[in-house]
């Protein structure tokens, strides 16, 4: 069967990818219509180009509908349990980088470390009645790490985006987010933990251990793999 | 393996057994409130039980255990003493292990009330073991409340043991603070400064320059807690003497006769203790009475640590020692201060455990081959 590369549709995400793949010798572009999301890899046998959300892509690797997927590592290890299982990281590509880490106010000068936080939010638990909230998408990798730092008496509460605003709007007292250049969790009055780094994340080459490798994807992986200089 | 229509047959037996034994059968209901159950465990319970929810009740769990809605079954309407059995499924999600069951049933045996406590931990241990005792199986004891007793018994602040008890059940924080309010590990830098700062400037300076005062944990609650710190920076550290006496009793695992000889050595160092073992002994003497050869009853100091579950006393579990690879055919404990929590004030002594009929029935297997 033709191996399939799954690469993020839309963004800046798409077009790092592209330029990634070029600078590697191996030219993927879209065909047809701007809005139309189709793709083509030129120059080896039986690879089909898929575009699909950055989002999508740990589920489809996983489900092996796509061999190859290009997206954020925060993404797969949240997304998927059991994840160094199930995929391969293949190669980190050097853009889409991001720290997953755990802010609080920075009026919160007692606090600085996980072991701070903790004694904070059982503190806080008695002053106020109920848990600590931590607002995040990343539910998964934030209790996991909060787990293993022994932290209590936290609660997480699911915020889809905007979040570093709801410590502002009280719906949560700390945040777990994504950040690059800490800009907007400044501007929002926000910390960073000295040891609240949760994940440094890059987009990075996936290869999925559930999908179809017959021999016809085999084939086309090592010829894609020595293009891109995977081997070495 | 066994099929389920085999693992209810063999749960209706064991469920009999625990009828037989005094018990009143009762019912649970799978869907439980999450709020509940994620103010007793914390968020942690995600990751182990099945979250769901709709627009009316919002978010419920698929039960993980009988224990919560038997207490505050117990608390509403309850006889002194009252024994309850129970059958049925638990959920438990797993994100890691693709090999552990995701649904699996539990029958369960419940205590509450009643004159004395040992008797009590006796009655129930001795029940398992008799229940149990065809499989050939290794039991080991523990006592969580011997943990709590040698806290309290640290010649230190309040605060102090408060924050070591609040960790007994995560062992490697538990370390951590230990260490910390031993002077065996320092402090860390940025502590040290704003330990410094806060001497130097005073804590108004600190809240000042700490910018817009955002958030529900208001410039009172750091305050506060920099109070708290102040304070604690202020105290000698703990001695190492105690600090290793509960190193010490952390590590034992032994019999329960030499665990007890070796603990009372300890508690001439650590008085508190003595009440603890001093019930450690009664709980023998009980178990005894009960037919149990308590000279080959092993006792493990930190059994129980690590369990999710809500244990603050005796503890006990038993184990298949030739299938390392199976999780525990049964497992109990004392759970007095969970009715307390979820009893509003009102609290009784419990004790209780559970043991899982498709292990039991697998082992049997083996045993006949």
């Amino acid at each position: 069967m033709t191996l399939k590369l799954g690469v993020p549709s839309k963004g800046r995400l798409m077009e790092k990818t592209f330029d990634w793949f070029a600078g590697h010798g191996v030219n993927i572009r879209r065909t047809g219509s701007d809005r139309e999301y189709a793709g083509a890899v030129d120059g080896i046998e039986g690879v089909d180009l898929v575009l699909l959300s950055a989002g999508e892509i740990p589920r489809e690797l996983v489900a092996g509908r796509i061999h190859l997927g290009v997206t954020g590592s925060d993404l797969v290890q949240e997304r998927i349990a059991d994840w160094e299982n199930r995929v391969a990281a293949l190669e980190p590509m050097g853009f889409g980088e991001a720290d997953l880490v755990i802010a609080v106010p920075r009026c919160w000068v007692d606090v600085d470390t996980l072991d701070d936080l903790d004694a904070a939010a059982a503190a806080f638990r008695a002053a106020h009645g109920h848990r600590l909230r931590i607002a995040t998408k990343y539910h998964r990798l934030v209790r996991e790490f909060l787990r293993e730092a022994g932290v209590a008496d936290y609660q997480l509460v699911d915020s889809q985006g905007a979040t570093e605003g709801t410590v502002k709007n009280l719906t949560a007292e700390a945040i777990a987010d994504i950040t690059s250049t800490g800009d907007t969790l400044r501007a929002n009055h926000l910390k960073i933990l000295s040891d609240g780094l949760i994940h440094r994340s890059q987009a990075t080459l996936f290869k999925s251990r559930t999908a179809d490798w017959d021999d016809a994807a085999r084939a086309s992986f090592r010829a894609l793999s020595r293009r891109l200089g995977l081997d070495s | 393996m066994a099929s389920k229509a085999e693992v209810l047959a063999q749960a209706e037996r064991l469920h009999a057994f625990f009828r037989n034994a005094g018990a009143q059968p009762v019912q649970a209901a799978v869907l439980q409130p999450a709020e509940t159950l994620l103010d007793l465990y914390g968020e942690d319970i995600r990751a182990r039980a099945y979250v769901t929810s709709d627009a009316i009740r919002g978010e419920q769990m698929l039960r993980p255990d009988f224990t919560v809605p038997v207490v505050q079954m117990h608390m509403e309407s309850g006889a002194d003493p009252a024994r309850y059995t129970y059958l049925g499924e638990v959920f438990r999600r797993q994100e890691r292990d693709p090999g552990r069951p995701s649904e699996y049933i539990q029958v369960g045996y419940e205590l509450f009330g009643g004159d004395s406590p040992v008797e009590a931990d006796a009655e129930v241990f001795a029940l398992f073991s008799e229940m149990l005792s065809p499989l050939g199986l290794r039991a080991a004891t523990g006592d969580i409340g011997l943990l709590l007793a040698a806290i309290g018994g640290l010649s230190t602040t309040e605060k102090r043991k408060a924050a070591l008890r609040r960790h007994v059940w995560r062992p490697r924080r538990f370390r951590a603070l230990l260490d910390r309010f031993a002077g065996r590990t320092p402090l860390p830098e940025a502590r040290k400064r704003l330990l410094a700062a806060l001497k130097g400037q005073g804590a108004e300076a600190l809240l000042e320059a700490g910018g817009p005062e955002i958030g529900l944990r208001s410039r009172a609650d750091v305050a506060a807690r920099l109070r708290t710190l102040a304070e604690d920076a202020a105290e000698p550290p703990l001695s190492a003497t105690e600090a290793e006496l509960l190193d010490d009793i952390l590590l034992i695992r032994e019999t329960c006769a030499n665990a007890l000889a070796h603990l009372r050595d300890v508690a001439v160092d650590l008085p508190a203790i003595t009440p603890a073992l001093d019930r450690m002994e009664a709980r023998m003497d009980a178990l005894a009475g009960q037919g149990i050869d308590v000279d080959l009853l092993d006792f493990e100091a930190s059994y129980g640590r690590t369990t999710m579950e809500y244990y603050d006393g005796f503890v006990f579990g038993f184990y298949a020692e030739g299938r390392p690879d199976l999780p525990p055919v049964a497992t109990g404990g004392r759970y007095d201060a969970l009715t307390r929590i979820l009893g509003q004030g009102r609290a009784v002594p419990a004790v209780g455990g559970v043991v899982r009929p498709e292990l039991v029935l697998t082992l049997t297997a083996e045993a006949a081959r």
